[in-house]
């Protein structure tokens, strides 16, 4: 009994869950209600999550749940990435008429399954965590059904991911049946001899896996899913479940996997490479900005994995980095997006924000300073992301990888010059609405002050990260 | 002295930026007021570098006023300090940018607070590139500058800007992320970035110098520029506004001659050593080339662009003749590169705003019209063909004594350049001055106003000055670039000993 002190917060999201569950039946239009309780509720599980020092270091229900400093970590920032995307989006959940009470939910339920897949320690409790995730995310996608495009967006995220999910499964299987383990630890010490089968199943696992981080060869889905969902969702999609992908497939391969490292590192530097290479080239030639970000993403997953190539610490702790600054960016850019609305109908093209400047200075400086640190230029941020992530490349003298991703980087600065050319160098077009809601404000304008500032103080992420040790 | 005088110099012009920031509502009064802190506080941040000057230390090759603190945890520090070779560009960048500010507020009518905050965030960011003792710090300068250079050409350039804009930017993005590469390595390789550690120990082991001298010079060329990677810089200044032609010229391109005397020699001495032929050979393709492409040309801008290449090759050549003549030339070269050709485009700028056109061809006879004009264009004119009396000359004269020493043909071809110079710009003043008055729409225009004669006269006054009487440069320079050298030398032996072992 005393095991369950440890995943209090996960038990009272589960019960929070069932409780709003009751109230959405009992209480007539209680949206509103059921949202700000959410929040309320996300905010005390963060809080809930200190209810253990935080050196933990302990692995529950034989040793299938782990609770270190590693998945602390991550689960703060899901659950601090979750508050501000509800934060942002409530406004424009109201305005499309999504305003059902199975949303909240359905986030909670997510993040839910979020907060196991980053604990596990097991196949079984992995693929538990991982299913609840996507299965939620999938209704989500589809959340506004009576629009068409929403409708595709999640049977093409269901089938899709459902297929990923079945490889994923096998993966599990082989790796179960030469093994004889579904524990990361016995996995790991029985991975020595190395057989067919069980590089078969490590391929499935990584297919899968990339498939939920969205990286090439497996990202078909995110431009369509991302354009197609309401964005709000899109915004959820492009920002939290990214956080738990990247933490299982950094345990993933940091425990069970690490004795073979030889048969992973070249698939993952593949991936990276020709996420990178495929993000940066395919993004150039968008209109929809929502499009634009789903092919931003897999070229900025491309560079989280690549730190992951590196078989080390430093790329460990450069890959969180990277992905807490790249949540704050998108974070932010998305903010900017709710916030293209002219009567009650929200804009999605790039030509839409031609002329900001002249109507809206303050949005378009922070979409100014977002944009530049997406594309890597410094003193901003989103240098400093890709600043560590190359240090830990170089050291591990991937010469290859660091120029092939400092070369993309320049391509893919194009197009977020292209936006910012729209943005400060073009005729201006009508005024966008400016009435939005305090939540949306506060996001955006701390995901570009930290951004902006965070040169003056660099140790800070630093600091916080450099307990992350996994080998 | 405890006061960090260099961080004041670096980040008050950030300071009053965003001052101009928050005043928020575009009335006249409003926009005064921005005018005024900007003036403000570039002239104080002046008059702080000035005082900077006073108290320096010219006896002495350290560096001087040393910060250090802790930024990157485990990393990399924050390290600032001066020598007498990077003070000189502090000191062109703090006099450039109040003037600057000066012709913006004469002559841009449009966004005009934008445009401050620009200015000088663009300041900070340039003193920065100047002062800093860690590489990382200042690659972050380096590269820093582009956001607001490429807003300045896009936003109030002229009608080809959005190509001109993002040329500039992907070039010199594209040769810096190869820095930012050698950089990392350099620390992994050394343990430090700090550069008062590499100069002293000077450990970077030889097979590695020539891969990362090659990607530092990437970054040098694309930025300096060398030929052939030269050719963003022709639109860059064309469509440009004035103000950013003015900074482009006179301080950016600086940023890299001043990389390759600090980083390339000064870390790197037998692969500079090794590519100084390619050097040699670049130099005088940009300065041959370029200057024949500069005489061919009907823009005026773009013709003080091509020669603004083939004064950089004149740089090049000095900085890698590795004499003492050669160096102290480049330095004086690229500080009077910077008042005149600021100067030339200030000029052309004068013009443009009265006429709205940079071609040649629509001007002619201006001399019975605008006098004073005339008579400050004709100065600039000469010093920049490197007339004695005029701080070209000195430059150039050093440059080609230092290169006689190293190697006789590239001196007598780069002296062509002389010759060449001579020829477009007083081919160039002919046309525009002299002959008769073709366009009607010139008969209508009008003289300086005092704000162009303040602007102008200074810079004429700084030109002149430091043509009769080099001293205070040559002072400032000399032990530091002495000491560059005898480094440089010790450094070359050192390896060599160690290679025939």
């Amino acid at each position: 009994m005393d095991q369950l002190n440890f995943i209090i917060p996960e038990l009272f999201l589960i019960s929070s869950i069932m409780i709003l569950l009751m109230i959405g039946v009992f209480y007539n239009n209680s949206f509103n209600l059921i949202y700000k309780l959410s929040v309320i509720i996300l905010l005390a599980t963060f809080i809930l999550l200190f209810n253990h020092s935080i050196d933990t270091s302990i692995k529950l229900f034989n040793n299938s749940y782990a609770i270190d400093y590693f998945s602390l970590f991550m689960k703060a920032l899901t659950l601090i990435a979750c508050i501000f995307v509800m934060l942002s989006s409530f406004d424009y959940i109201k305005w499309i008429g999504i305003n059902k009470i199975e949303y909240p939910i359905l986030i909670l339920s997510a993040t839910l399954g979020m907060m196991i897949m980053i604990s596990s320690y097991d196949l079984i409790v992995f693929y538990m965590g991982l299913e609840l995730q996507s299965l939620s995310l999938y209704v989500l996608a589809s959340f506004n059904r009576d629009n068409y495009r929403s409708s595709e967006a999640g049977l093409k995220y269901f089938v899709l991911g459902a297929l990923s999910s079945g490889l994923l499964l096998y993966g599990c299987s082989l790796i179960y049946g030469f093994s004889g383990s579904t524990n990361f630890d016995l996995i790991a010490q029985n991975m020595d001899q190395l057989n067919t089968g069980s590089i078969f199943g490590i391929v499935f696992i990584l297919v899968g896996l990339t498939f939920k981080v969205s990286a090439v060869p497996f990202h078909m889905w995110a431009p369509d899913v991302y354009e197609g969902s309401p964005t709000s969702v899109t915004t959820f999609l492009a920002i939290v479940p990214k956080v738990a992908a990247l933490t299982v497939f950094i345990r993933f391969l940091y425990v069970p996997f690490f004795n073979v490292i030889g048969q992973w590192q070249m698939i993952i530097i593949f991936i990276s490479l020709a996420s990178m290479i495929f993000g940066a080239v395919t993004a150039i030639g968008q209109t929809n900005i929502k499009r634009l970000m789903a092919y931003s993403s897999i070229g900025h997953m491309g560079y989280a994995l690549a730190g992951l190539a590196t078989a080390s610490n430093v790329g460990i702790q450069g890959t969180v980095i990277y992905l807490s600054i790249y949540l704050l960016m998108n974070l932010g850019i998305f903010s900017c997006i709710f916030m293209m609305r002219r009567k009650n109908i929200f804009y999605e093209d790039i030509q839409d924000l031609s002329g900001l400047s002249k109507n809206h200075p303050v949005i378009s400086f922070c979409l100014l300073v977002l944009l530049f640190s997406l594309a890597g230029i410094p003193p901003l941020a989103g240098f400093f992301a890709k600043f560590y992530i190359f240090m830990a490349v170089i050291e591990a003298e991937m010469y290859t990888l660091a120029i092939m991703g400092l070369i993309t980087t320049v391509i893919s600065a194009f197009y977020y010059l292209r936006i910012i050319k729209i943005i400060y160098f073009d005729e201006s077009k009508e005024k966008f609405e400016i009435d939005q809601n305090f939540g949306l404000r506060i996001s955006l304008a701390l995901s570009t002050i930290i951004i902006l500032v965070y040169f003056i103080y660099p140790s800070l992420l630093i600091d916080v990260v450099s307990n992350i040790n996994l080998i | 002295m405890n006061f960090p005088i260099l961080s004041a110099v670096t980040f008050l012009p950030l300071i009053g930026s965003i001052f101009i920031l928050l005043i928020k509502d575009s009335s006249d009064k409003s926009i005064n007021s921005a005018k005024y802190v900007a003036i403000f506080t570039s002239f104080v941040n002046f008059l702080l570098s000035i005082f900077l000057w006073f108290s320096f230390d010219s006896s002495t090759a350290d560096f001087q006023f040393i910060e250090n603190k802790q930024w990157v945890k485990g990393y990399f520090n924050f390290k600032f300090g001066v020598d007498g070779i990077s003070i000189l560009f502090i000191l062109l960048t703090t006099f450039i940018t109040p003037l600057c500010i000066l012709s913006v507020i004469n002559s841009v009518k449009e966004r005009i607070k934008e445009f401050l905050i620009a200015l000088l965030v663009m300041e900070t960011l340039m003193i920065g590139v100047f002062c800093s003792l860690d590489l990382v710090l200042f690659y972050l300068f380096f590269e820093g500058g582009l956001i607001p250079m490429f807003l300045i050409i896009g936003i109030w350039g002229g009608p080809r800007r959005v190509y001109s804009a993002f040329k500039f930017f992907l070039f010199t993005l594209l040769g810096s992320v190869l820095l930012l590469i050698a950089v990392i390595s350099i620390y992994w390789i050394t343990g430090t970035t700090d550069m008062t550690q590499l100069l002293l120990f000077n450990n970077i082991p030889k097979e590695y110098q020539y891969l990362l001298w090659l990607a530092f010079f990437s970054s040098f060329a694309v930025k300096l520029p060398m030929w052939p990677v030269h050719t963003w810089l022709p639109d860059a200044h064309v469509e440009a506004p004035t103000a950013g032609s003015v900074i482009l010229a006179a301080i950016l391109l600086k940023m890299a001659g001043y990389g390759f005397i600090r980083f390339s020699i000064g870390l790197f001495p037998v692969a500079s050593d090794f590519f100084t032929p390619l050097i040699f050979l670049l130099s005088i393709i940009a300065i041959v080339y370029t200057s024949l492409v500069a005489l061919m040309q009907e823009d005026m801008k773009k013709l003080i662009a091509y020669s603004s290449v083939a004064h950089m090759g004149f740089v090049t050549v000095g900085i890698f003749t590795l004499t003492k003549q050669g160096l102290e030339g480049s330095i004086i070269q690229m500080i009077s590169h910077g008042l005149i050709s600021a100067a030339l485009f200030l000029c052309v700028g004068v013009v443009y705003d009265r006429v709205h056109s940079r071609m040649i061809s629509s001007y002619g006879g201006l001399v019975h019209i605008v006098p004073k004009y005339a008579v400050i264009f004709m100065i600039f004119t000469l010093a920049a063909l490197g007339l004695p009396g005029t701080s070209g000359f000195v430059g150039e004269i050093l440059i080609l004594i230092g290169a006689f020493q190293k190697n006789i043909l590239v001196a007598v071809l780069a002296s062509l350049g002389v010759i060449f110079a001579a020829a477009y710009m007083l081919w160039l003043y002919k046309r525009v001055i002299f002959g008769k008055i073709n366009n009607n729409e010139l008969k209508k225009i009008y003289d300086l106003n005092k704000t162009e004669i303040f602007i102008l006269s200074s810079l004429a006054f700084l030109t002149l000055f430091f043509g009769f009487y080099p001293e205070p440069l040559l002072r400032t320079v000399d032990i530091s670039v002495s000491e560059l050298i005898r480094n440089y030398e010790m450094d070359l032996t050192f390896y060599l000993k160690e290679t025939v072992k």
